[in-house]
């Protein structure tokens, strides 16, 4: 019964992630993948047509007296389960997408087809990190605090050192690490909290405030730098009101040039398809991928359980996520 | 109602042979409405205000009516209520009696009320024993619904739409354009669909484009042949080769149902505005048949776009329409934001983009992940009087791993990574 459409949709059920270029809007790389699914999907060969036996009179000439049993049995496609009359088999599937990218921003983009979808819904409400990389660029302001705004402000940037950088960035990972405190709800004098922390769970549960967990400058070349974050919960917009507010707490201004993603949970840079490889085959290869590798880090991690470090955490709360699965 | 229902059937070419439910009755008239030939002649005869006085006259010219058939039939005149049967008949002519279950039915008859009166007919028991040719001219009503939405329910019945199937046409998408799905079932194979398939033959078309022809314009099948004959007469009397004149008809069907006067005035729009020679136009049409189709305000404006905002003379919009017709038929904010960055981004003037002009038919997303990977590389270089020139044209047109590995010179493997760090 179950068709080789079918069949290759069971193959293409599940997540992988996609690298979205930026100046497109996400809702379109949504619509290219599900066309180009749609696509090899009513591509398989179809099934052969159900055959029917109808009686059919045979043509008698007008000499012959219409009697006697002049009908013969024929068996006869059924035109109307043809696919040309019938619609293809499939006519939309299920894409969803995980958190989501605005349009001038780049980077890894996570999606679920099918089953999948579900898994994401449960990846999502767990927390998870993700990676930014932020390009920055001192010297003016603007009102959307990316370089294509209105602007609105010009300063000079010549008196900031990467140690002052340094000093403020410090600064602006400290007032994060209060605020995660202060949102996991959980009375910082308890034995409770102690064991959270040395597993590294502290920290909001579902929506909340973006936290950055992380922040480092990884290059600085005045009057541009980069900037590496983790953070929880964020907005790119929120990012690059991050760099607007460095460059105020420098008594300089800056904008933000790109923001790019480099990781959303457990999926990196590497696992995610550019432009070329969002066919039917390179999904259902990077889902078989990550499957296997998701295997693979779930009995690692239970020989390993006390690692404090970011990725593992989110491995373990993803856990219980893949049992159910 | 029942005389009402008689007379109907008097009238129409089929025979009802039972006395039925009530209802039953009522969905044989329903059909019967549809008949085209003569069906508001068949409305009008049977408005019957008080039925009383003719009801016995309808019943004996039944009765005359069935004694023209043969004997086998008296048998199954009336029978019990529960019976409804229909007589269909197999050949193809009969299918038109169901031409347009998918118009609205109108209800226009009204039903006085009236007692059934089945005593005059005669009765047959269902378990009477009889004769084989008797079983064999028994038929089923069919289980074609009067009205549907779908053309599957009409698909195996009908010849004409199996005919279309086995075409190629694809029925689920025609069936989605409104009125379409009731015209694709008034039509007669035979008379209708085959000789206008000739006629295309005719002319050259190829066999297996007749699907993709009749599903991107299913009205051809309603035009009639003297107008297509004069269309074809008018385009070859262009100068228009015939074989030329098969692939602009394959390619862009609606041709066919332009008039004569329509298709001259657009063909003389296109050579006035851009004052091309008539060689020009027709080589631009030959290759780009939907511009006779397309509405013409859009060419117009993309012309002024080339024009005022892009800053192209006019020798060198002729060379580019010449080169890529497409281009009068893009999107204006695409073509505006491929030349931004082809002229200003990647600083190459007017004169080179007009001797490529591919480069304003790509994929924007393309163009700019290439250059800026030559860019990185140091490799962009578009002026062809240095050394190491690279053409627009194989920019943009080679696929991907070719560019790898003769335009860059690096592996397939880094352009990805490098595409992940844009």
């Amino acid at each position: 019964m179950a068709t080789p459409a079918i069949r290759m949709f069971r193959k293409i059920e599940g997540l992988f992630c996609v690298y979205k270029p930026a100046g497109v809007h996400w809702k379109l790389v949504r619509g290219s993948i599900e066309t180009s699914l749609l696509k090899a999907l009513n591509a398989t060969p179809s099934q052969p047509l159900p055959t029917e036996v109808r009686f059919l009179a045979l043509p008698v000439s007008e000499a012959e007296a219409p009697k006697g049993l002049t009908l013969s049995a024929a068996s006869m496609p059924v035109l109307s389960k043809h696919p040309l009359v019938t619609g293809p088999e499939f006519q939309n599937i299920k894409v969803g997408v995980g958190h989501r990218l605005d349009a001038s921003s780049s980077g890894v983009l996570v999606l679920a087809v099918g089953n999948g979808n579900k898994v994401l819904n449960n990846l999502y409400n767990t927390r998870v990190t993700r990676d930014y990389t932020l390009e920055g660029e001192f010297g003016t302001a603007t009102d959307d605090f990316s370089h294509t705004g209105r602007i609105v402000e010009r300063s000079t940037y010549g008196h900031i050192t990467k140690d002052k950088l340094e000093r403020v960035l410090a600064m602006l990972q400290g007032a994060n690490q209060k605020a995660l405190l202060l949102y996991s709800n959980v009375d910082m004098r308890s034995q409770e909290a102690y064991e959270m922390a040395v597993r590294g769970l502290l920290g909001p549960d579902g929506k909340s405030l973006p936290i950055l967990t992380g922040l480092r400058c990884i290059h600085f070349e005045p009057p541009n730098f980069t900037l590496e974050v983790q953070c929880i919960n964020e907005t790119q917009k929120y990012l690059r009101k991050v760099v607007h507010e460095i460059g105020l707490e420098l008594r300089s201004t800056a904008v933000c040039r790109g923001v790019r993603r480099t990781r959303d949970g457990p999926f990196t840079l590497q696992d995610a398809l550019t432009r070329d490889h969002w066919a039917a085959s390179d999904v259902i290869q990077a889902i078989g991928k990550k499957r296997s590798s998701k295997k693979k880090s779930k009995t690692q991690t239970k020989d390993s359980p006390l690692q404090p470090s970011e990725e593992t955490t989110t491995v373990n709360q993803v856990k219980p996520v893949r049992e159910q699965q | 109602m029942a005389s009402s229902c008689t007379q109907l059937c008097l009238q129409g070419r089929n025979l009802l042979r039972s006395k039925a439910v009530a209802r039953t009755w009522q969905y044989n008239t329903q059909v019967r409405h549809c008949i085209t030939r003569g069906s508001s002649k068949i409305l009008n005869d049977c408005s019957i205000n008080n039925g009383n006085h003719t009801t016995t006259q309808t019943r004996q010219r039944w009765k005359q009516q069935l004694f023209c058939y043969s004997d086998l039939a008296t048998k199954h005149l009336a029978t019990e209520a529960l019976e409804n049967k229909n007589v269909e008949e197999t050949s193809t002519a009969d299918v038109v009696a169901y031409k347009s279950p998918l118009l609205p039915i109108r209800d226009a008859v009204s039903v006085p009320n009236m007692p059934l009166d089945l005593d005059a007919a005669a009765e047959v028991s269902a378990l009477e024993l009889i004769s084989e040719e008797e079983a064999v001219s028994i038929t089923v009503p069919s289980d074609i619904p009067p009205a549907s939405i779908s053309l599957k329910d009409y698909v195996d019945k009908s010849e004409t739409l199996s005919k279309l199937v086995q075409l190629g046409v694809d029925l689920w998408k025609l069936e989605q354009r409104p009125n379409v799905g009731s015209m694709l079932l008034k039509l007669d194979f035979n008379t209708d669909v085959a000789p206008r398939l000739l006629f295309l033959k005719d002319i050259g078309v190829d066999e297996s484009r007749f699907g993709h022809i009749i599903t991107e314009n299913p009205f051809v099948l309603t035009e009639s042949l003297e107008n297509l004959h004069s269309r074809v007469n008018f385009l070859e009397s262009q100068k228009f080769s015939s074989e030329i004149v098969a692939s602009m008809v394959s390619r862009a069907p609606y041709i066919l149902n332009f008039t004569v006067k329509r298709l001259d005035n657009r063909m003389g729009f296109y050579q006035q505005i851009l004052k091309l020679s008539a060689s020009n136009t027709r080589h631009i049409l030959a290759r780009l048949p939907r511009l006779l189709c397309c509405s013409l305000e859009p060419v117009k404006e993309n012309l002024k776009v080339c024009e005022m905002e892009l800053g192209f003379k006019e020798n060198e919009i002729q060379h580019i329409v010449i080169t890529v017709p497409k281009v009068l038929t893009a999107n204006k904010r695409k073509l505006t934001q491929i030349f931004d960055f082809v002229h200003n981004t990647m600083k190459v003037p007017h004169d080179l983009i007009a001797k490529f002009p591919q480069v304003l038919n790509c994929r924007f997303m393309r163009i700019r992940e290439r250059h800026q990977f030559l860019e990185y590389l140091g490799k962009a270089q578009y002026n062809p009087d240095l050394p190491n020139y690279i053409s627009l044209e194989r920019l943009v047109i080679i696929p991907n791993d070719i560019f790898c590995t003769e335009l860059a010179l690096a592996k397939s493997a880094d352009f990805s990574l490098f595409q992940k760090t844009l």
